[in-house]
């Protein structure tokens, strides 16, 4: 860190108050002391991803009526899992985890969100981990986690990409970043620029943060901006968010979210969901590979969306917004090779409302237990304070 | 009521304070400047949908020809010709970008240009797959803009039956379970109820509204039958059309095999005290604060109601109410506004904007705006961008404004102005003294105009 983004830190800790002061990046001891060993990486698939075609149920025998043109299963390429359900080829790349048991599913699960089936409310209440919208829940679940455990700094959580990540928005420290964003300024323009932002508190210190986080992290810049603005365009946007995750995982950070967008898929999904399944398909393959053996080893990786989609196809060679979906999750801590399930089944009488995949569990329930098990925390706070209201059930054993 | 403050005026409602055009002087001139003689959109002028549709059926007859005479010469020079089709149109689609920002920097009606956007963005819609992905600016141009003065129920007629519409949001390929195209022609299809979902939620009464599952079904199955092909622009396709008539709202439309049920439910949707209050509070939040006062709302709403949704009515109800004006929890601009409004301060040259190279702009304006959180037209989802500050004020986004303030004046404005000059020409009269002081104390001309357009005061308003 230089002087200068010691002293924009300092000013920033002034204005906020104690809780960042005793930050690791201006007292490196409590580095040592990370929270717990395990490492949570936690995927928003925007959109809401279908379900019933990345992991499809062929053996149900109403699958292929509901499906018409969209109908998978291993006499269309799909990778058979279990005998009864298969995985969508666009997931291909992911194949190698599942034999080695570091891929699994659980699927017909949701949030307690219904009815409406708006992507934006359904986003929000996903990120809130809240029974309803109503009451005006400012924290996202993954902030309130933070806020239970112990010894977490602002190196330990990290919310990644361009966009805000209200999962992690809350009281506890949390790093927000995007590899695209380092900052490189002279000495004389940082300190001009904290103060004048310094009458701007919520300015300045979003401003403090991109100066620490740039002097702690990435590669300098040229400080020749049509070549870093060519380098910040090339592609695989998603690729280099994990490899930055990956970086800060391998290091002190415990706990990374990002968002992958692309999953509304109305129209020939044939070949928009193939597009966004390989996306998500090679940021796991990515996470894996740069996070090395021993921290892979360690590290939980759980992709959630904000619903499922109708079990029918629509009009239009897609599907609409629906109701139950599917959670991936991937990683040497999972135990997975198993595709978790209470099937409901897909005959019209076991829809939701005659029209989507019935949901049988709370998506939440689900990342409580995975919780539990890398933090430790007990029952009642995950079912009263990061989710407030769930009932977590049985323990379906995630993790190894 | 205090009197009014023409540079803050300019700030809030318009596109920031420019060296070369006074500020509006009243409300009146204001209001005036939307119903005026659109000058901008002659001066630097962005092509409407109804000329962008030929390049699409262009593009649609090589195709044809190239699948006919496949492997011959005939067929690689019209692929060629396609190729050169689409480059132009992504070309284009980023000079429409250079044509918005430059009205942004020289208009005298700024109100009317920050409508534009809210209102393009309300109606957010990027057509699906080839050319018509490039089609927004032509949209907007024909769908949004000249609709924006008027009443908002011919708004949203225009935009939700607009050809980059029904694509963004599968209406054109939605037909009726009950159709006779799909009864008959025995080639499968059937219903999409993504627009109908969106009208309701987002551009109508809110996702809180007094709406069912039902009512999208509904509303689906009465929009079977909108569509377009590129040279006629908006079609109706009678075998499209779910017969029977269908119930929204408790209320039931007659199936004529026509568009006029469609008008009449958008009619009906658009006078609604639900969407008056949803629009109200909208307006509300873009242009004052995240947290309008309710009174203000309540204000707004009444007109609204009170003139079946006559926007310049509207919009008379927002200026003239007092919490319009409140400083307190003022907005930060949203990136696009950010640049906008840095132009218009620096004045930046006409000729040599129009003269950049498709580089250029992706290096001075396109990527990093896309850095600061914002991708022209490319938002995520129909809901466009988020009105909140924190969507905006993320180390992420500010590192991004930083990196363009210091640098990319310097490329629009090779000939940059003196920072102490600049201070008062971006910030008026009311510019805070550390404002000034950083502009005197900056190392070169470069880092002080991007310390002024870093300050709380410009990122504001």
């Amino acid at each position: 860190m230089t002087d200068l983004s010691r002293r924009f830190f300092l000013t920033r800790s002034a204005v906020l108050g104690c809780s960042l002061a005793a930050s690791p990046l201006l007292t490196p001891v409590t580095f040592a002391a990370a929270p717990w060993n395990r490492r949570l990486v936690v995927i928003l698939l925007r959109g809401a991803m279908d379900g019933l075609d990345a992991v499809q149920p062929y053996g149900d025998p109403a699958y292929a009526g509901l499906r018409g043109s969209l109908v998978g299963g291993p006499q269309n390429g799909a990778l058979d899992l279990d005998g009864f359900f298969a995985l969508h080829p666009g997931l291909q790349a992911l194949a190698p985890m599942w034999q080695a048991g570091e891929l699994g599913f659980a699927h017909a699960v949701s949030t307690p969100y219904r009815d409406k089936r708006s992507h934006f409310d359904g986003q929000d209440l996903l990120e809130a981990g809240t029974d309803t919208l109503q009451g005006g829940v400012r924290d996202g679940w993954l902030n309130r986690m933070l806020q239970e455990v112990p010894g977490v700094t602002a190196d330990t959580a990290y919310a990644i990409g361009l966009g805000d990540l209200p999962i992690l928005r809350g009281k506890a420290p949390v790093a927000n970043w995007t590899p695209e964003a380092t900052l490189s300024l002279s000495p004389q323009a940082e300190r001009l620029l904290a103060m004048v932002s310094e009458s701007d508190p919520a300015m300045h210190a979003a401003l403090a943060e991109a100066a620490l986080l740039s002097a702690v992290d990435t590669p300098a810049t040229s400080g020749n901006m049509a070549r870093d603005m060519q380098q910040a365009r090339k592609g695989g946007t998603h690729l280099k968010i994990a490899e930055f995750a990956a970086k800060r995982l391998r290091e002190d950070a415990r706990v990374a979210s990002f968002s992958l967008n692309g999953w509304d898929t109305h129209r020939a999904q044939h070949r928009s969901l193939k597009g966004a399944l390989g996306t998500l398909a090679d940021t796991l393959v990515h996470l894996k590979q740069e996070l090395t053996d021993p921290v892979w080893a360690k590290t939980a990786v759980v992709a959630m969306t904000e619903f499922g989609r109708t079990a029918r196809e629509n009009g239009t060679q897609g599907t609409d917004h629906g109701t139950g979906g599917l959670m991936v999750m991937a990683g040497g801590a999972i135990r997975g090779g198993k595709v978790h399930a209470d099937w409901p089944g897909l005959d019209e009488p076991d829809l939701y409302q005659n029209r989507d995949l019935m949901p049988t569990r709370d998506v939440r329930a689900h990342a409580a237990w995975i919780m539990r098990a890398m933090t430790g925390l007990d029952r009642a706070t995950l079912e009263r304070v990061i989710f407030p209201g769930l009932d977590m059930g049985r323990d379906p054993g995630l993790l190894l | 009521m205090r009197a009014f403050e023409p540079e803050f005026a300019e700030m809030r409602f318009g596109c920031g304070l420019s060296p070369v055009i006074a500020p509006a002087t009243s409300v009146e001139a204001m209001l005036a400047g939307i119903s005026g003689p659109d000058a901008m959109a002659r001066r630097f002028p962005i092509e409407r949908f109804d000329s962008f549709g030929a390049r699409i059926a262009e593009t649609n007859a090589l195709r044809r020809l190239i699948r006919a005479n496949k492997g011959t010469p005939e067929a690689e020079a019209a692929d060629r010709q396609r190729k050169d089709i689409k480059n132009q149109a992504r070309f284009d689609m980023i000079h429409w970008l250079g044509q918005s920002m430059l009205r942004r920097t020289y208009t005298e009606a700024g109100f009317h240009e920050r409508l534009v956007y809210f209102w393009g963005d309300h109606f957010a819609a990027r057509g699906k797959g080839g050319l018509l992905k490039s089609a927004t600016s032509p949209y907007i141009e024909e769908a949004v803009r000249p609709f924006v003065g008027g009443r908002f129920a011919d708004l949203l007629i225009s935009a939700v039956t607009h050809p980059v519409m029904l694509s963004f949001l599968d209406q054109d390929q939605s037909m009726g379970a009950g159709s006779k195209r799909v009864m008959t022609a025995g080639k499968g299809g059937g219903l999409n109820e993504n627009l109908a979902r969106e009208v309701l939620e987002l551009h109508t009464l809110g996702v809180g509204g007094p709406y069912t599952q039902t009512d999208v079904r509904e509303l689906a199955e009465l929009f079977t039958g909108l569509s377009f092909k590129p040279l006629q622009g908006r079609v109706f396709r009678k075998n499209y059309v779910e017969p029977g008539a269908e119930t929204v709202l408790g209320k039931t439309y007659a199936d004529t095999l026509t568009i006029k049920p469609v008008h009449a439910v958008l009619e009906d949707l658009a006078i609604h005290p639900i969407t008056a209050r949803h629009l109200s509070w909208k307006l509300a939040v873009h242009f004052v604060s995240d947290t309008p006062d309710p009174a203000l709302i309540d204000h707004v709403t009444a007109r609204y109601i009170a003139t079946g949704g006559d926007l310049m009515q509207v919009y008379a109800a927002l200026l003239e109410h007092p919490a319009a004006w409140t400083r307190e929890g003022a907005n930060i601009k949203p990136p696009v506004d950010f640049v906008g409004s840095a132009m218009r301060a620096l004045a930046v040259d006409p000729v040599m904007m129009t003269e950049m190279t498709e580089k250029q702009m992706r290096n001075v304006v396109l990527t990093p705006m896309a850095i600061m959180g914002q991708t022209w037209q490319a938002f995520s989802g129909p809901d466009g961008w988020p009105e909140e500050d924190d969507a905006w004020l993320t180390p992420q986004g500010l590192s991004g404004r930083v990196r363009w303030a210091m640098a990319g004046p310097q490329k629009l404005c090779p000939d940059l102005p003196d920072p102490r000059a600049f201070v008062d020409t971006a910030l008026g009269a009311s510019a805070p003294e550390p404002v000034k002081f950083a502009a005197k104390a900056a190392e070169s001309k470069a880092e002080a105009i991007g310390l002024v357009l870093m300050s709380p005061a410009f990122q504001r308003r």
